[in-house]
């Protein structure tokens, strides 16, 4: 065998399939080539299929990997999958939540709703297994192909070697009948954490280590605790110095717990000795059966650069977080959205190549947002010192008794998306509020007639004017940006609150990625073109 | 002055990891040393002596 699996595949949704470029005299060339078919590498050919871009992703194997990692998947991650097309099946699929809940012990110090507010058409959360995540995505790049995107994934078609040159890459592969060479004129690595593209070119992963190992156990059982996140620190069924559960669709709970640095691996994934834990925490007479059970540690760390070239990492090949704030799956969606417009306008010559820096500055400061929050919680969880115990035990103390100090538990702040401030392409604010849907920000959602604005922000870039005509479109050096237009009478309460605020009108303008650009009083479009030129990294012309 | 036990952190994980590396690589009894300095440092900033009284109540 030329090819060896590293982990069993769960659904085995792109088979290998023998591909005429295998046979090529000389390699074919390819304007796209996505390296990993993970959530990450699945949304980016997607997204940029959906373009009008000629897409390879190649995977390593044949599906979807056997076993239990994301479960749970954001407002944003769904909103992006909206747009993209299987947002509603995954919310129909999924469990929705927004609620969690902290206890030390046997009680409850500390709860938090995520969403508490109305008006959005995704929820905060949905828990649904990362498996059918990716099932999705896949079943919407099949969709997209029936409609004429050229997309196509290769299972069982590893990268093994890379010659990236300033005019594109050579890419090595191997399949099961052995090997082919192929050229791309850009390759998005979104080959997971351990990342092969990113050891090819000898580029380094700088970050840290958390001393603990986290178990985690999905049972199936019925049983009628409510959706929301449940936490123990030191729990009083002791299964962990801290525990979780949380649902998911079909019956199935994930339960995760906090085991400790020095253990026995073997000893510990034995299934007696998990069934103790899992039975001491749900007490006896719970029936339930054991599904799927890892253990796993946790690093904080990205690369220095997200663009090398004319590769660019994407996903946790590029930054990982502990997953305590679901961060992981969810940014890499995040990062596969932001790359994908910025790409197809520079691939269609509408915007200079540095655009792609702007995807490098905006996604390291989105992944150094959820780097510094993820290490927050963890070291929350497990106290690096006698000292950052006692504090973290004191606050724990304090906030059974006192309000001010449950702010300070943290068993996890969850991924919300990263609004790119500071950063150049936004601007100028001439409004000062509100600060929810500032230039930078990722869009706020309101309802619009019977829809939600996020629906009408599909993909370009968009004027809308609040109470202010806008023309339906307006060219600005070969980018048409789409004009939308709600009178007052339409403007709902909700919409006019998170983006009026105090003023009566104003005009925004929005990118393909659903962020805020810039936003006015009134409309002048010399001002909207500028704002376009400088999202676009134009702006020093 | 009445003693606030209502959240009142404008960034409570902020100042956490602040206070954490406050106490890096410090020995215990330095942590210990850092900490009754700190205290002394807040009391003043609070002034009033009821307030401060309150205050050691809640701790306890
Ligand atoms: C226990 C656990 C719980 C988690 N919970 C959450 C959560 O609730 N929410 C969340 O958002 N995230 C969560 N995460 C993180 C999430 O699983 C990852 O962030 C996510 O899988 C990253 O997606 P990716 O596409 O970037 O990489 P991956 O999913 O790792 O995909 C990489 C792909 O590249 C392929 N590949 C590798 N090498 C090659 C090669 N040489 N050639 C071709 N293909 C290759 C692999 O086979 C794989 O298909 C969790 C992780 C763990 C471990």
């Amino acid at each position: 065998m030329t090819l060896q699996g590293r982990y069993p595949v769960a659904l085995r949704l792109y088979p290998y399939r023998r591909s005429d470029d295998q046979d090529a005299a000389t390699p074919a060339r390819h304007p796209v080539v996505v390296a990993g078919g993970g959530p990450t590498g699945l949304a980016a050919a997607l997204d940029l299929g959906r373009k009008g871009h000629r897409v390879v992703v190649l995977d390593d194997h044949e599906g979807v990997g056997l076993g239990s990692r994301a479960i749970c998947f954001s407002k944003r991650t769904l909103e992006i999958a909206h747009r993209l097309g299987p947002g509603p099946g995954m919310l129909d699929g999924g469990v929705i939540w927004q609620k969690g809940r902290v206890f030390r012990d046997r009680d409850e110090i500390y709860s938090f709703d995520l969403l508490p507010e109305e008006g959005h058409r995704y929820p905060a959360f949905i828990n649904l297994s990362q498996v059918q995540f990716e099932k999705f995505l896949f079943e919407a790049i099949e969709h997209a192909r029936a409609d004429g995107a050229e997309i196509e994934i290769r299972g069982g078609n590893r990268v093994d070697a890379l010659d990236a040159s300033p005019d594109g890459i050579r890419i090595e592969v191997m399949t099961p009948e052995g090997a082919y060479s192929l050229e791309a004129d850009w390759l998005i690595a979104c080959d997971g954490a351990r990342s092969p593209v990113r050891n090819m070119l000898g580029l380094g992963f700088k970050g840290r280590v958390f001393e603990d190992n986290f178990l985690i156990a999905d049972v199936r059982m019925t049983a009628d605790f409510p959706t929301e996140r449940w936490f123990w620190f030191e729990p009083w069924f002791r299964s962990g110095d801290s525990a979780l559960l949380h649902k998911q669709p079909d019956d199935i709970w994930r339960i995760d717990f906090q085991i400790g640095w020095d253990i026995d691996r073997d000893q510990e994934l034995k299934e007696e000795n998990i069934l103790a834990r899992v039975d001491a925490m749900l007490g006896t007479g719970v029936e339930y059966e054991l599904v799927w059970s890892s253990i796993y540690t946790f690093q904080c760390r990205r690369m220095e650069r997200f663009r090398h070239g004319r590769v660019l990492f994407a996903g946790d090949s590029a930054h990982q977080v502990s997953p305590y704030g679901a961060r992981g799956a969810n940014s890499g969606v995040q990062d596969a959205e932001n790359l994908a417009w910025k790409l197809d306008f520079v691939i269609g010559g509408l915007a200079p190549e540095t655009l792609l820096d702007g995807y490098d500055a905006e996604r390291i400061h989105a992944a150094d947002e959820n780097i510094l929050n993820s290490t927050r919680s963890t070291d929350f969880l497990t106290p690096k010192s006698e000292i950052s115990r006692t504090f973290r035990d004191a606050v724990l103390t304090l906030a059974a008794r006192h309000a001010f100090a449950r702010p300070l538990v943290n068993s996890g702040r969850l991924s919300v998306p990263c609004a790119y401030d500071g950063l150049p392409g936004f601007g100028p604010d001439m409004l000062r509020q509100p600060a929810r849907s500032r230039p930078g920000a990722p869009a706020p959602d309101a309802p619009v007639g019977d829809g939600y604005l996020l629906d009408l922000l599909g993909g370009e870039f968009t004027l809308l004017g609040l109470g202010l005509d806008v023309p339906e479109s307006t060219q600005v050096d070969g980018i048409s940006v789409a004009g939308l237009a709600l009178s007052d009478a339409s403007i709902s309460d909700l919409l006019r609150e998170r983006y009026l605020g105090e003023t009566a009108s104003a005009a925004y303008l929005f990118r393909p990625d659903q962020h805020v650009v810039a936003r006015w009083r009134e409309l002048d479009l010399e001002a909207v073109r500028t704002s376009v030129r400088n999202a676009v990294g134009k702006g020093g012309e | 002055m009445t003693l606030n036990l209502e959240p009142n952190l404008s960034d409570p994980d902020g100042f956490y990891e602040a206070l954490l590396k406050a106490h890096e690589g410090l020995s215990d009894k330095e942590s210990v040393e850092l900490n009754a300095r700190l205290v002394l440092v807040l009391a003043n900033q609070i002034g009033d002596p009821d307030t401060l009284a309150a205050a050691i109540e809640a701790a306890k």
